[in-house]
């Protein structure tokens, strides 16, 4: 996917001004938070499974080369093909090898992030192959020429009536002959449409959310039961996973599975919970006659030896996005490329670089929410903070505000200065009130004053007034200090 | 000095020094009230925020040698302030990786160093005030506060205590302002819906004055209340359980007394 974030101030004014992507925020701003707070009400250990998950995973990190050879062990001891690829390039590659060699014409598709970052649907489209995404949200996004805006709520910037326009401006060549507008409606159309669709694909692809390493599973989990159809079905199943999805165990899987749907979207599970072990076998009723698993790197090594690892224990939940006051202002989108939030505020630097990401990392107020309900424990403002150091060592901030800072701690290092300077600074502005309480503008000030007014300064600083007189702190004597 | 009269070094705040005297004053009432000696160092500027969230260690290692250095001989370090006090609590002990005699020195600060209202509820155990206030508030938890120190209950408790005064909680308390330091000039559009969100999720309650504990988020909700042109009171929590909401409110005229 091509980078859009280094126009990022240009996304967030048109997110701000777009009515229905603003309304389709509203709606979901409250919505997985208040699930989630319920969801882990009613469980007594959910901090202590937060615990155990983070360390499974740092376990699994910091042994990531051996838990990884032992799933390939696995996957080719069940009759699977394990490829690895270092870069999207090398993914992309390797799945149209794999489908040239099958002969594949369609593939059907469950959700994968992984296929958003190497761009794969465009790249097989450019080579005669149709991929058909049969997560709903995956579904009306492909309809719409978009990309995802959520990683688990791809669609969720689309209201209803968008997407009613969308089916019923795509599907009337299937025969559909009226516009629906009630959900339940909409989603027995979009699945009577994909049904055909799973039933003659030649290949499918899903995701990962783990690779078990002592079995060789690949463990995918939905609400609305693609991926099943999409690995089952078709006589080949390709999995796209990047490195970092392994853990050692089935039990490691499942403590990790106990925090996930409840974080993401407060459910105690997903619908369905998908193992996939290789092929079929003899004696299986179904399953897909090859079974691949692309593992690719793209960049995960990198950042794995750097003091950004701690996002690799990321599981894709999307809470930190869901509780991120300022993904809930302007969406996914305008991060401008594949991870939103503050996930995308510490992944995409180091995916796509600082360079092309340096607004990112600054699109937080550092409240906080993301890290408290990060089942990972991520520390995300610190890592923010660190991209930060990174971009201001590459001066990749404006001269203005470099400047700006630079003078700022400048005088903020010198008490001698800074006093004096404090109380010009308190004078000044409330000269300019003249009385009023609050300035509408004052020059340099527009990126406050544009939205908001300046409260004016009472008076004296208080530290002037603090060494002017002592007593005066004590109101008890009536006086105004 | 005796056991029994803690000894404090009140840490003013850079937007209390600038904007908001009144509250600096109404820290000390509180904390001489409840028993502390209590002293300002006067070669205090800033905690070092702005330049940590910019991403420039070197001038924040600076100036936390600085807050260290005129801080360390105090019994505890109050700040009327969570994002302040958490930076000195949660951060300080971070930035000295390669400087281990300056880091023991920055985690011994950071273990006698409290926000304001905590402090008084959690160290000096004070559970009532004697106040007055006419009038609903509704209380915003400022998110340094909130998510690094655990202030919630504490102003909480301390209000309830406050005569004629009743609290209306707005369901967004825990939902950030939008004013983030720098943030809120360096993502000016964000930050305004942001805090559009906020005020109206404060005016929704019908509560005539809106309470928080760090005078960045307040100065931001008063600025773009008065925009919107809400009548709704802006005031930091300590001035109101110190008595001093005879005070114009922030923002307001000098005349406005509520």
């Amino acid at each position: 996917m091509e980078p859009k974030s280094l126009q990022f101030h240009d996304n967030v004014a048109a997110a701000l001004k777009d009515a229905p992507l603003q309304q389709s925020l509203s709606r979901f701003q409250t919505g997985f938070t208040v699930k989630r707070a319920e969801a882990k009400a009613l469980l007594p250990e959910f901090e202590a499974l937060r615990d155990e998950s983070v360390a499974i995973k740092n376990h699994a990190l910091a042994n990531l080369d051996h838990y990884l050879l032992k799933f390939e062990e696995a996957v080719v001891a069940s009759g699977g093909v394990v490829h690895w690829c270092a870069d999207g390039a090398a993914a992309r590659e390797t799945v149209l090898r794999i489908f040239r060699e099958d002969d594949v014409k369609s593939a059907t598709k469950s959700k994968s992030m992984i296929s958003e970052e190497i761009g794969l649907n465009e790249f097989l489209e450019d080579n005669g192959i149709e991929p058909i995404e049969t997560d709903l949200g995956e579904y009306i996004i492909q309809l719409a020429g978009e990309t995802p805006s959520h990683v688990i709520a791809p669609a969720v910037h689309k209201t209803r009536e968008e997407v009613s326009d969308l089916f019923y401006e795509h599907h009337q060549k299937y025969g559909v002959t009226k516009r629906h507008e009630d959900v339940p409606e909409l989603v027995d159309e979009a699945r009577q449409l994909l049904r055909r669709r799973f039933q003659a694909a030649d290949a499918g692809i899903t995701g990962a959310n783990f690779l078990i390493a002592e079995t060789g599973s690949v463990v995918v989990v939905t609400n609305e039961g693609n991926a099943d159809l999409t690995e089952v079905l078709p006589r080949t199943h390709v999995v796209l996973a990047t490195i970092e999805k392994v853990v050692p165990t089935i039990a490691d899987a499942s403590t990790i599975l106990r925090v996930l749907a409840r974080t993401a979207t407060g459910q105690e599970y997903s619908t369905y919970t998908t193992f996939a072990t290789g092929p079929r076998r003899a004696d299986d009723v179904d399953g897909p006659a090859k079974f691949h698993v692309i593992l690719l790197d793209g960049g995960r090594s990198e950042l794995l030896g750097s003091e950004f690892k701690d996002i690799l224990r990321c599981i894709k939940c999307g809470a930190c996005m869901n509780h991120c006051p300022v993904y809930g202002s302007i969406g996914g989108h305008a991060y401008g490329w594949v991870y939103p939030g503050p996930l995308g505020a510490v992944l995409n630097p180091g995916l796509i670089g600082i360079d092309e990401a340096r607004h990112l990392p600054g699109a937080s107020t550092f409240c906080g929410r993301c890290e408290s309900v990060c089942p990972m424990r991520i520390p995300l403002p610190d890592l923010m903070r660190r991209w930060r150091e990174r971009a201001k060592e590459q001066r990749l901030a404006g001269w203005r505000e470099r400047r700006g800072l630079a003078a700022w701690s400048f005088i903020a290092r010198r008490p001698g200065l800074y006093r004096p300077m404090s109380r010009v600074a308190a004078r000044m502005l409330r000269g300019w009130s003249r009385g009023r309480g609050r300035l509408a503008s004052f020059p340099g000030a527009s990126g406050w004053t544009n939205g908001r007014d300046m409260p004016a300064p009472e008076g004296g600083t208080f530290m002037a007034q603090w060494a002017a007189n002592r007593d005066a702190s004590r109101p008890a004597s009536g006086g105004r200090p | 000095m005796s056991k029994e009269t803690p000894q404090v070094g009140l840490f003013v705040t850079c937007l209390v020094d600038l904007f908001r005297p009144t509250v600096g004053f109404a820290a000390v009432k509180l904390l001489e009230d409840a028993g502390c000696n209590v002293e300002v160092p006067p070669t205090q500027t800033c905690c070092g925020q702005p330049a940590f969230n910019a991403g420039d260690r070197p001038s924040t290692v600076d100036i936390a040698k600085s807050v260290v250095t005129a801080f360390e001989s105090f019994e505890y370090v109050v700040a009327p302030s969570g994002s302040c006090a958490g930076m000195l609590k949660k951060h300080y002990p971070t930035l000295f990786e390669d400087e281990p005699v300056w880091a023991a020195r920055a985690e011994k600060l950071a273990a006698k160093c409290f926000e304001l209202v905590s402090f008084l509820s959690d160290v000096l155990k004070v559970e009532t005030v004697s106040a007055s206030h006419d009038g609903s508030v509704t209380y915003h938890d400022s998110c340094a506060g909130l998510r690094e120190l655990d202030v919630h209950d504490q102003p909480r408790q301390l209000l309830a205590s406050v005569t004629g005064l009743d609290v209306i909680e707005h369901d967004t308390a825990n939902v950030c302002c939008g004013f983030g330091g720098t943030f809120c000039v360096k993502y000016p559009e964000i930050s305004t819906r942001m805090v559009s969100d906020k005020t109206a999720a404060i005016v929704a309650t019908g509560a005539t004055t809106v309470l928080a504990g760090d005078m960045g988020c307040l100065l931001n909700i008063a600025g773009r209340m008065s925009r919107e042109g809400h009548d709704v009171s802006v005031r930091h929590v300590a001035e109101v359980l110190a008595d001093m909401s005879d005070r114009p409110a922030i923002g307001a005229p000098a005349d406005r007394r509520s």
